[in-house]
């Protein structure tokens, strides 16, 4: 990454953990952190969402959006606490319910961005319902998934994304359940822009995250990464670097993806990076905006209220 | 003003956008179905949103969301859809975000009875979601009440930013009587109002007043809310100084405006040695009731309460201070009849319950009365 996100050496231990004023000024992503707020982060060092936090921030920028006019809404989880340090509109809600709490924000501030953030178990176990129907809707919302296959923030359980035969706290033999593929999930049910990479990938991760927040309707961003202290050490993974290598080595680009064999495609354990899905559909908020003008063109006079 | 029949529901629907309310998110379950389908029908027509929710779960959480951003917001359903919702009811109460929760009690537990009438949730109105909170909660005895309720509910939401459960039944709900509508633009509303700097806007401060303004998203206020224990400018906390003065604060909130909030009427004859204590579809009940015992020459006082949480305390125990004994017919097997006893001292409570889908009888009550 270009840039670092928080560094303990930064900060002030005469001034508690409130980084001095100079510090966010010495990048442009961090001026978009929060000045009030205590640092550093409640994650482990060396965890990856701090990468996506990172990108989130720079894409948000390089569409020039005023943050006033951004909300950010988050689950539960490790990387549902990703908003509390970010200086938008930011509201941290259930466990799972992400997406519904950000269905009526969007409905009541259409002309707001507002993205989702949520980790795997978030988006796919306990919020698997409100997932499926927000990109059926294609309501305009960017649903961000850090995919890091486990329960991070609850100590390592199994998550909906956890690979076929490794361990969690609650898969000791081993997982028996197959993941479910998020993209391929919101690419079925609805979601109009769906694009994928991984946090030793954070240039992607721009970009995709502002295409997405660009795209009308309901997006998806899939952020794999990974939990060295949960997953990473039950699996006997190795140190967050190890995990990151594995990222870099484990993944290839859409367009290397394409070129490769029908038979080399059946066999690829690889995850494709890239822009995996598009498609063109009215998003929810604006078809809702043309009903009500409809019934107010078809209403003759004004409703008298509890005529029938 | 125009005078109208309608049923309860429709009259909810209707103190509803009297009050305001401009964005409805629900999931269809009888007893309550009408509101939903009045809101989508009507809620267009003023500019307002209406949404079919995939669930109770994401109805309630919506409604928060829509709130935040800054509509008056709503949602109505029945005993199982309202186990549904406690979660973010708790989440409500927590963040301090304005919100009414229809609930049209019918028979329970589980899908018990669908279209049979209840009080059966008037504790799991209160005590519903985990934790300690404060809540209001109020029960209309009349399709004209669950109109005036409706905006009242809406008003105390946005005045002390808490969820407000306005707990009907299916009789009341269903039943059609003439109420007179008023005009809308005359109605009372409480709005909104914000006169802090963003920079100075604290959205959770505990001084000066108890009830810190409310920012709407979007208006230039960036501040975070949260579900866990959080600042004053809503950052997660876990420091008892922190910690103890938002406790304080948001009971303090509820408890200090007890005139404002506790709605009741009071049919008092003195020299009454009887007094029944009722509310929702029952108090139509305990009224017949009071009359034909009253007709018969002997003395009762009637207590009849609109708003059931925070219990009217005070008024409860001045009642119990003035009569032998209190008389609590409920369809349920006894539940606000716990706070009658718990105000009335050594004076009798004597429970009439029914909790098989039928109303409580005026005769059920005249024995009580008579023995
Ligand atoms: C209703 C509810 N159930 C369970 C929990 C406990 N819980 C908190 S976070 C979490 C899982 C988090 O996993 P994930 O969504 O993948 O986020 P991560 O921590 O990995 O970023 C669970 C089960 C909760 N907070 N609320
Ligand atoms: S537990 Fe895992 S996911 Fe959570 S902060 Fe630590 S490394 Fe990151
Ligand atoms: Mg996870």
């Amino acid at each position: 990454m270009s840039e670092h996100i928080l560094s303990v050496h930064d900060l002030d231990v005469n001034e508690g953990q409130i980084p001095r004023e100079d510090w966010f000024e010495s990048s442009d992503t961090l001026q978009h952190l929060r000045k009030n707020k205590r640092f550093p982060t409640i994650w482990c060092s060396g965890c990856g969402i701090g990468v996506v936090m990172g990108s989130l921030i720079r894409a948000i920028e390089s569409l020039g959006l005023e943050n006033n006019n951004v909300a950010l809404v988050a689950g539960i989880g490790c990387t549902a606490r990703m908003p509390v340090y970010m200086d938008y509109n930011t509201l941290h809600t259930t466990h799972g319910r992400a997406l519904a709490f950000a269905t009526g924000l969007k409905i009541a501030r259409p002309d707001m961005k507002i993205i989702a953030i949520m980790g795997d178990g978030d988006a796919m176990a306990i919020g698997g319902n409100h997932f499926i129907h927000a990109a059926r809707r294609n309501i305009g919302i960017t649903a961000l998934v850090v995919n890091n296959s486990i329960y991070g923030m609850t100590g390592g359980q199994q998550s909906p994304t956890t690979p076929l035969d490794m361990r969690a706290t609650t898969a000791p033999y081993g997982n028996i359940e197959p993941p479910f593929p998020i993209c391929d999930l919101a690419s079925a049910a609805g979601a109009t822009y769906v694009a994928r990479s991984t946090v030793y990938h954070p240039l992607e991760l721009d970009k995709y995250l502002a295409q997405a927040i660009s795209n009308d309707g309901f997006s998806l961003v899939e952020a794999v990464s990974y939990c060295h202290t949960t997953y990473g050490r039950i699996n006997k993974l190795g140190s967050a670097a190890d995990m990151m290598r594995v990222l870099k080595e484990n993944s290839i680009s859409k367009s290397a993806y394409d070129k490769l064999s029908d038979e080399e495609r059946e066999f690829n354990t690889k995850t494709v990076r890239g822009v995996l899905h598009t498609k063109k559909r009215p998003e929810y908020t604006k078809v809702y905006g043309t009903l009500v003008d409809r019934v107010h063109e078809e209403a003759i006079k004004p409703r008298n209220y509890g005529g029938h | 003003m125009t005078i109208k029949l309608m049923q309860g529901n429709e009259a909810i629907a209707m103190g509803s956008l009297a009050a305001g309310c401009r964005f409805y998110a629900g999931y269809p379950i009888t007893p309550s179905t009408e509101v939903a389908e009045i809101m989508s029908r009507e809620l267009p027509r003023v500019g307002g949103k209406f949404i079919q929710m995939e669930d109770e779960i994401a109805s309630m959480a919506a409604i928060i969301g829509g709130s935040v951003g800054g509509l008056k917001s709503m949602t109505a359903t029945s005993g199982p859809g309202f186990s549904l919702m406690q979660e973010n009811i708790g989440y409500a109460a927590m963040a301090e975000i304005p919100c009414v929760v229809v609930n049209v009690q019918r028979l329970g537990p589980s899908t018990g009875q669908p279209t049979a009438a209840s009080q059966g949730d008037v504790m799991q109105a209160r005590w519903g979601t985990h934790g300690d909170h404060q809540i209001i909660v109020l029960s209309p005895i009349s399709v004209a009440q669950s109109f005036e309720l409706a905006v009242k509910a809406f008003n105390f939401s946005e005045k002390y930013r808490t969820p407000v459960i306005l707990l009907t039944d299916e009789i009341i709900g269903h039943m059609r009587e003439p109420i007179e509508l008023p005009d809308f633009d005359t109605v009372e509303k409480v709005e909104r109002v914000v006169t802090d700097s963003p920079a100075d806007y604290k959205a959770f401060r505990n001084e000066p007043g108890d009830v810190p303004p409310m920012a709407s998203f979007g208006l230039g206020y960036r501040y975070h809310i949260t579900g866990l224990f959080h600042d004053e400018v809503g950052f997660p906390t876990q420091r008892l100084d922190e910690i103890d003065p938002w406790l304080e604060r948001v009971n303090r909130k509820i408890e200090n405006n007890t005139d404002d909030i506790l709605l009741y009427q009071k049919d008092y004859q003195p020299g009454a040695r009887t007094a029944i204590l009722s509310y929702g579809a029952t108090a139509r009940t305990a009224r017949h009731a009071m009359k034909q015992l009253r007709a018969k020459g002997q003395k009762v006082s009637l207590f009849t309460a609109q708003t059931l949480w925070p219990f009217p305390e005070k008024a409860v125990e001045e009642l119990a201070d003035s009569v032998e004994r209190i008389i609590v017919p409920e369809m349920n097997m006894g539940q606000l009849a716990l706070e009658v006893e718990r105000m009335a001292g050594r004076k009798k409570v004597v429970r009439v319950n029914r909790a098989n889908g039928e109303m409580v009888t005026p005769d059920m009550i005249l024995e009580a009365a008579e023995n």
